[in-house]
């Protein structure tokens, strides 16, 4: 079974713990760096990106994580994982110290809708991932304001803004699939991970 | 598309979890706060220790002075509202920031009614002291719980009888028969159909986090043992000798409460705390989680 790691440094860990569990992955809750030993792969959940940056940082997790990354291994963020993923957040972002991993050839807006009273629902379509709408919750989202040429656009809202993106191994998503009982990106990304660690994929 | 739903209001204390709400009485302390990595900030003018300590109607801050905090940080920011003092919320609301707590931290201005939550766009925070009390709250659209503690003492006594209260009440109902539901209800003083949800689910509709005399990272790590899924820290980081390594130290706690190794680390050369209050010693009219209905 493979074995993901869900980054608890801060924010809504455990709600992708036991999505993960409910699509047959053994997930496990990263801290410390030496809980990364023996991951197929990691999600970085929402929460404050502030917090968790400056968390990683104080606990030595990037260079660990970015090693995973360059291993191919797949590195999923939502939300605040998306922001800590992304080379830079752009100007409008007011961030003065926001730590990043730099990962991703993307440019992210940090609140790109406003404050809390712009959180919203919307069922998005994904066509990578399934023909259906998925549906998605939005919480002081960021979006991605800049992609690189090697990136891949997974999801826009009906205005264009994009809010999800695929970079090889890595994954942003700027919503929280893991709020929802939906578990079709849960189970795409387990898709990954097994093609990654050169495992047959199982019939679902 | 779909603005304001209670999954969202919800579901920004979800992010939160796991996280140091501060309270902050300047723009300075708020980008203190957010550098030691809180995940929010609570904007008001005096922290409850002050408040304890002038006496005389506490009431919301002025506006101003949540604007320069809000300006300040790019986390999430609250302010509080006086108990059933709706127009103080909308205020709060067309503020703009993220999240109000009608707290009884502030004089009541309604000693019978709480807001009507449901009716706003903004997400609210709520103290409790037991399980029918939270419940009551989530019943009147409240996003959030934190026990209430006793605020601005620095003695976590009453934050633990009131978690207990809280998660004991909680067990409790998840192993009653069905049959026995309404009954406890109307015990509680609890809408029927939250205590069905409790006892099918044995946990609170929305997140709970602790708040009310945390002064040390151990008082940060004990409260999460006990349940809490974050913490909201008053006056122990502001009255504290050093406020900057103290709210990273409580921030680094909560974190990694588990581990008794890191806690001694963390919890080492911090300077004074703030000075404490014996419960017993307050004056019955001057608590303040009796506050609430």
């Amino acid at each position: 079974m493979p074995m993901i790691g869900v980054l608890a440094l801060q924010g809504a860990f455990i709600e992708h713990v036991n999505r993960l569990r409910e699509v047959g992955a053994d997930a496990v809750e990263v801290r410390l760096p030496a809980d990364l030993d023996g991951l197929d792969g990691l999600i970085i959940p929402g929460g404050e990106s502030t917090t968790i940056g400056r968390l990683m940082d104080w606990y030595e997790l990037n260079e660990p994580v970015k090693q995973m990354a360059a291993d191919g291994k797949p590195v999923w963020g939502t939300c605040a994982g998306m922001i800590l993923l992304a080379r830079e957040v752009d100007q409008d972002s007011r961030a003065q110290h926001q730590p990043l991993l730099g990962l991703m050839d993307i440019t992210v807006r940090r609140n790109a809708f406003g404050s809390q009273l712009d959180s919203f629902e919307a069922d998005l379509v994904m066509p990578p991932i399934s023909d259906d709408p998925i549906p998605t919750v939005f919480i002081r989202a960021p979006v991605v304001s800049r992609i690189g040429p090697d990136v891949e656009v997974l999801a826009t809202l009906s205005d264009g803004k994009i809010v999800a993106v695929r970079q090889g191994n890595l994954v942003a998503t700027a919503f929280h699939p893991e709020l929802t009982g939906d578990q079709r990106l849960h189970r795409w990304y387990m898709h990954l991970v097994r093609a990654s660690a050169k495992q047959p994929a199982e019939a679902d | 598309m779909e603005k304001s739903t209670f999954k969202t209001k919800a579901g920004l204390a979800q992010m939160l979890k796991g996280g140091v709400i501060m309270d902050v009485v300047t723009a300075d302390q708020a980008k203190i706060a957010e550098e030691a990595g809180a995940c929010a900030v609570m904007a008001l003018e005096r922290v409850p220790a002050d408040i304890r300590r002038d006496g005389g109607v506490a009431r919301m801050s002025d506006p101003e002075l949540i604007i320069q905090i809000r300006e300040a940080v790019t986390i999430p920011v609250m302010a509080k509202a006086r108990i059933g003092h709706f127009v103080e919320a909308q205020i709060l609301q067309a503020l703009g920031i993220d999240y109000v707590d009608e707290s009884e931290v502030l004089t009541p201005a309604d000693n019978r009614y709480h807001i009507d939550k449901h009716e706003f766009e903004i997400p609210f925070v709520c103290g409790a002291r037991d399980l029918g009390e939270a419940l009551r709250r989530i019943g009147e659209g409240a996003a959030m719980i934190r026990s209430k503690g006793e605020a601005g003492t620095g003695n976590i006594v009453e934050a633990v009888h009131h978690l207990r209260e809280i998660t004991g009440g909680i067990k409790a109902l998840q192993a009653m028969p069905k049959d026995e539901l309404m009954t406890a209800a109307r015990d509680l003083g609890a809408p029927y159909d939250l205590v069905k949800e409790v006892h099918e689910t044995g946990k609170l509709p929305v997140v709970l986090f602790c708040a009310g005399g945390i002064a040390t990272p151990a008082d940060a790590s004990l409260v999460m043992h006990l349940g809490a899924e974050g913490v909201f820290v008053g006056s122990g980081i502001f009255k504290s000798e050093d406020p900057a390594t103290r709210a990273k130290a409580i921030v680094e706690a909560t974190t990694n409460y588990r581990n008794p190794e890191m806690l001694a680390n963390i919890s080492r050369g911090l300077g004074e705390p703030m000075r404490g209050l014996e419960i017993g010693q307050i004056e019955e009219a001057e608590l303040l989680a009796g506050r609430g209905w």
